[in-house]
């Protein structure tokens, strides 16, 4: 792996008016870094759930100039994984009923796990997107994922007695996770996340470099296996 | 699932954190048989902070792999007396601890004592205000101890912790620049205070420049190597910016497992008991005494542990709950205004605002300690004239950088009201985390007559106790107190030289929201003070009503000060043990009449 980070200050620097210019060394690095090309089988999602996975993942994260996307980053794959822990079981979470609805600002009172919200939020979200559009999700164009997603972040829907925001929640907070954890966990696939971001990692040493007022940061990350950037 | 009955012993220590351990490790000095039980499993640095496997944000901060897990047990919440309160399910608001070392070996190092005023909050208040000025409905109490007699104890916490800082004044003498509204010490601080990263730095200089009093925060990181009082060892902090949600690998913030616990576990006197969740205390017939307490081990069998003194020491909720379910002391009721344990629940008051520097300007927030960083206390306490502004209370204001990560900045995203997702949320999250830099106003919150602690009618734990219900919301008094101190704020983000800046307040007729992090300073429940109408414990920290159980923690906060509460709760823990040691063990009894 190329260790210099260069590229992505370069990015970050020019943000406002080079936009060839950054996308041109975009696109250097991630041909350097580009690891070879592995096919995840999933283990918990379908082939149709794993389609609407990527799709939406796609649209969240989307591969720009600032950086890849989620699918280049190994999110779906990332999920996947996630749905296998003890979180996705709802271990984490006190399960207990009743299950009484009440103010939002009270929390989450539904008796389905992470893994369940997948199931009955896609399912749902492609029975929406049928009705709506006549189509699969996976198949329409970027700018109507878009705007279909908007509308299961913050329209009304419900599939059944969960609320697509929530579904619509889980989905973005996973995908953030997997593109912006530890390479791991699955995602994060050529810390193409952490480059975008500027964050190291697990360098986790900077005494050299705390007062060190307002200077960019010299080094690249390191993952908690020892990739490199 | 047997019952089993075990030896007696002199202590009994529920709960492992640092109330615990300070607790048995004085009384084990005093020749106590001293056994702590603890809920969660036996935990250390090496293992839980091994490098670089624990370096891992989505294991650490999202998936709570050190924190309390809910699945066993939770609080339910509302937001007023006349809702249906719904169980906290998922950790979000506050994350309390669970394991050997409890909250203590994730939590951040903040180290602060109190500010005198605070201890006397209503005595100040009537005095400079009036009695008129205390709002209906607010209970406003002292604490019933003064700072001259906590110093010695904030001193002897500081250098157990190995506390790094700069005094203002020493023995009455001016000797650095430290926080110039702080008491006075008896002593330096163990040790200098740790660098400032970027975003302190400017704070500092802006907050100097606007004429504020800026000082750099006392943090239990250590900035150089250190040797505490028993021996432990600690290195110095690199600013791995792992810090809140994590133990530290480099071995330089304290937690009870690092700086107390090594002390403890060769001594014969001592037995660690992890696994061991106390169901609640025994009483005897007369409810007016402790037998012991009765625990479930991890092979589920029920332990009946007797012993002579009983200290809780499990967490401020989780001590009220241990109260209310044993039957000690009367429970409070809001409406009749009777008795006092659930009484006085306090929280902490927090609002963060952003400030955007020039994009030639690297924040650079991966860098940061749990509890270094820059303050100003011109508006806490009572540091500023309140006649004029009709409210009591106040906040420190300050760049607290624990060390912001790529999940946390994916996450946090953009200023607010820009898009959640999507290329324009990657363009406002990456100029965000690359360039902006927070600042907290942390501040008091007071107590109320409808803002208490009780059990829920409804919820259970996995044990078949009902679990404990928060009645919370954010009062008039305490949004105004906030407005008005992040109000002043807006100089300081100026000064920088911030191209933008979004001041972050609390909104009227905004409920309290468990849904988003604020801080896990929960206080009061069963408070310290004079008056067995008004506390539920004496200014020892002993029960009025069983003599033979102390309750170690923010629980005994009156109301919830600027402050974070650790630096108060190690030096209750060592007052009450000292007194303990002193008086009670010599002639067990009420040390206050009543
Ligand atoms: C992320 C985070 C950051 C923080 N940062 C700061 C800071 O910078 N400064 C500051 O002052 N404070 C901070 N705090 C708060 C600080 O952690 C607490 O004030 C402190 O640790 C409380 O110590 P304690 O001993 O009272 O309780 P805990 O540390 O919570 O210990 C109580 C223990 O009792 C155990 N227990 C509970 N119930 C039972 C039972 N029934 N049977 C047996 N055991 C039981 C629990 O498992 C736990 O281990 C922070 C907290 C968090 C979560
Ligand atoms: S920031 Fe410092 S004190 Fe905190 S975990 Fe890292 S090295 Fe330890």
């Amino acid at each position: 792996m190329p260790s210099s980070p260069l590229p992505r200050r370069l990015l970050l620097q020019t943000l406002a008016g080079a936009t060839a210019l950054t996308t041109c060394t975009y696109i250097a690095r991630r041909s350097q870094a580009a690891p070879p090309e592995i096919r995840y089988e999933p283990a918990f999602f379908t082939q149709e759930e794993w389609r609407f996975l990527h799709a939406a993942c796609d649209r969240l994260i989307p591969q720009d100039v600032y950086g890849p996307s989620a699918i280049e980053l190994g999110v779906p794959e990332f999920i996947d994984r996630q749905m296998e822990t003890p979180y996705a079981y709802g271990a984490l979470w006190y399960m207990q009923g009743p299950h009484i609805t009440g103010p939002a600002n009270l929390g989450y009172q539904l008796i389905y796990t992470p893994r369940d919200i997948y199931r009955y939020g896609i399912s749902g979200a492609c029975d929406l997107c049928r009705q709506m559009h006549n189509t699969e999700f996976a198949d329409l164009d970027p700018a109507t994922r878009d705007s279909f997603l908007r509308e299961l972040e913050s329209g009304e829907h419900q599939f059944g007695d969960l609320p697509a925001s929530t579904f619509f929640g889980h989905l973005l907070g996973n995908t953030q996770e997997g593109a912006f954890s530890d390479p791991i966990h699955g995602g994060n696939k050529g810390l193409g996340g952490w480059a975008m971001t500027g964050f190291p990692g697990a360098r986790a040493d900077f005494m050299d470099w705390v007062d060190q007022y307002g200077k960019q940061y010299p080094l690249g990350s390191v993952s908690i296996s020892g990739e490199t950037i | 699932m047997a019952t089993i009955t075990r030896k007696s012993v002199n202590v009994v220590i529920v709960g492992g954190g640092w109330a615990g351990s300070i607790m048995a490790k004085e009384l084990t000095e005093a020749g106590q048989h001293v056994v702590m039980l603890e809920r969660g499993a036996e935990r250390s640095t090496a293992v839980d902070g091994a490098y670089p496997t624990s370096l891992d944000e989505l294991e650490g901060n999202f998936r709570f792999k050190i924190f309390q897990k809910l699945q066993k047990t939770t609080v339910t919440i509302r937001n007023n007396i006349t809702q249906t309160a719904l169980p906290y399910r998922q950790l979000a608001a506050f994350l309390p601890g669970e394991g050997v070392g409890g909250a203590g070996l994730h939590w951040s190092g903040v180290h602060l004592r109190i500010a005198p005023d605070d201890l006397a909050m209503r005595s100040t208040v009537i005095a400079k205000y009036g009695k008129s000025f205390i709002p209906d409905g607010m209970n406003l109490q002292d604490y019933g101890v003064t700072y001259a007699e906590l110093e010695p104890f904030f001193d002897k916490a500081e250098k157990v912790f190995g506390t790094s800082g700069e005094a203002y004044t020493v023995n009455g003498k001016i000797v650095g620049k430290g926080n110039a509204f702080a008491p006075d010490r008896s002593d330096d601080f163990p040790l200098p205070p740790l660098k400032d990263v970027t975003g302190a730095h400017l704070f500092r200089k802006a907050a100097e420049a606007v004429g504020y009093h800026p000082y750099s925060i006392p943090a239990a990181n250590a900035s150089r190597q250190y040797t505490n009082t028993y021996g432990a060892q600690m290195g110095p902090c690199n600013f791995c910016g792992y810090c809140s949600g994590y133990a530290c690998y480099m071995y330089s913030k304290a937690s009870p497992n690092v700086n107390i616990l090594p002390a403890l576990r060769n001594n014969p006197l001592f037995e660690i008991r992890p696994n061991a969740t106390v169901l609640h205390v025994n009483l005897d017939s007369t409810k007016s005494r402790a037998t012991g307490v009765t625990y479930l081990d991890d092979k589920g069998d029920k332990i009946i542990q007797p012993a002579e003194l009983v200290i809780l020491a499990a967490f401020q909720f989780n001590n009220v709950h241990l109260m209310l379910v044993s039957g000690i002391g009367s429970p409070y009721d809001p409406v009749a205004n009777t008795g006092v344990v659930g009484r006085n629940f306090v929280y902490q008051n927090i609002s963060t605002t952003t400030a955007w520097m020039d994009p030639s300007v690297y924040t650079n927030q991966f860098i940061g300690t749990g509890g270094g960083g820059v303050a100003f206390d011109d508006f806490n306490s009572e540091n500023f004239d309140h006649g004029p502004l009709g409210f009591i209370g106040g906040s420190p204001v300050w760049v607290n950088q624990a060390g912001v990560k790529a999940i946390a900045a994916a996450k946090a995203g953009g200023p607010p009201g820009t898009p959640r997702w999507g290329s324009a949320w990657k363009s406002e999250m990456i100029d965000t985390y690359t360039h902006a830099v927070r600042m907290d106003a942390h501040g008091s919150n007071m107590a109320y007559r409808d803002v208490f602690l009780d059990l829920d009618p409804t919820w259970k734990d996995a044990f078949g106790r009902p679990l404990l219900r928060m009645t919370f919301d954010w009062k008039e008094n305490d949004i105004r107190m906030n407005r008005y101190v992040v109000g002043k704020i807006e100089a300081v983000t100026k000064a920088m030289g911030a191209r933008r800046t979004h001041l972050g307040m609390k909104e009227f007729g905004q409920p309290f929201d468990t849904r988003f992090y604020q801080t896990t300073h929960l206080g009061g429940g069963a408070v310290m003070g004079d008056d067995p109408k008004s506390s539920a414990l004496n200014r020892y920290l002993q029960c009025w009503d069983v003599s033979n159980v102390f309750v170690i923690g923010s629980n005994a906060f009156p109301q919830g000060t600027g402050y974070n509460p650790t630096g108060m709760v190690a030096a209750l823990a060592y007052w009450s043990a000292h007194h303990i040691r002193m008086t009670y063990l010599k002639n067990p009894g009420p040390l206050v009449p009543v």
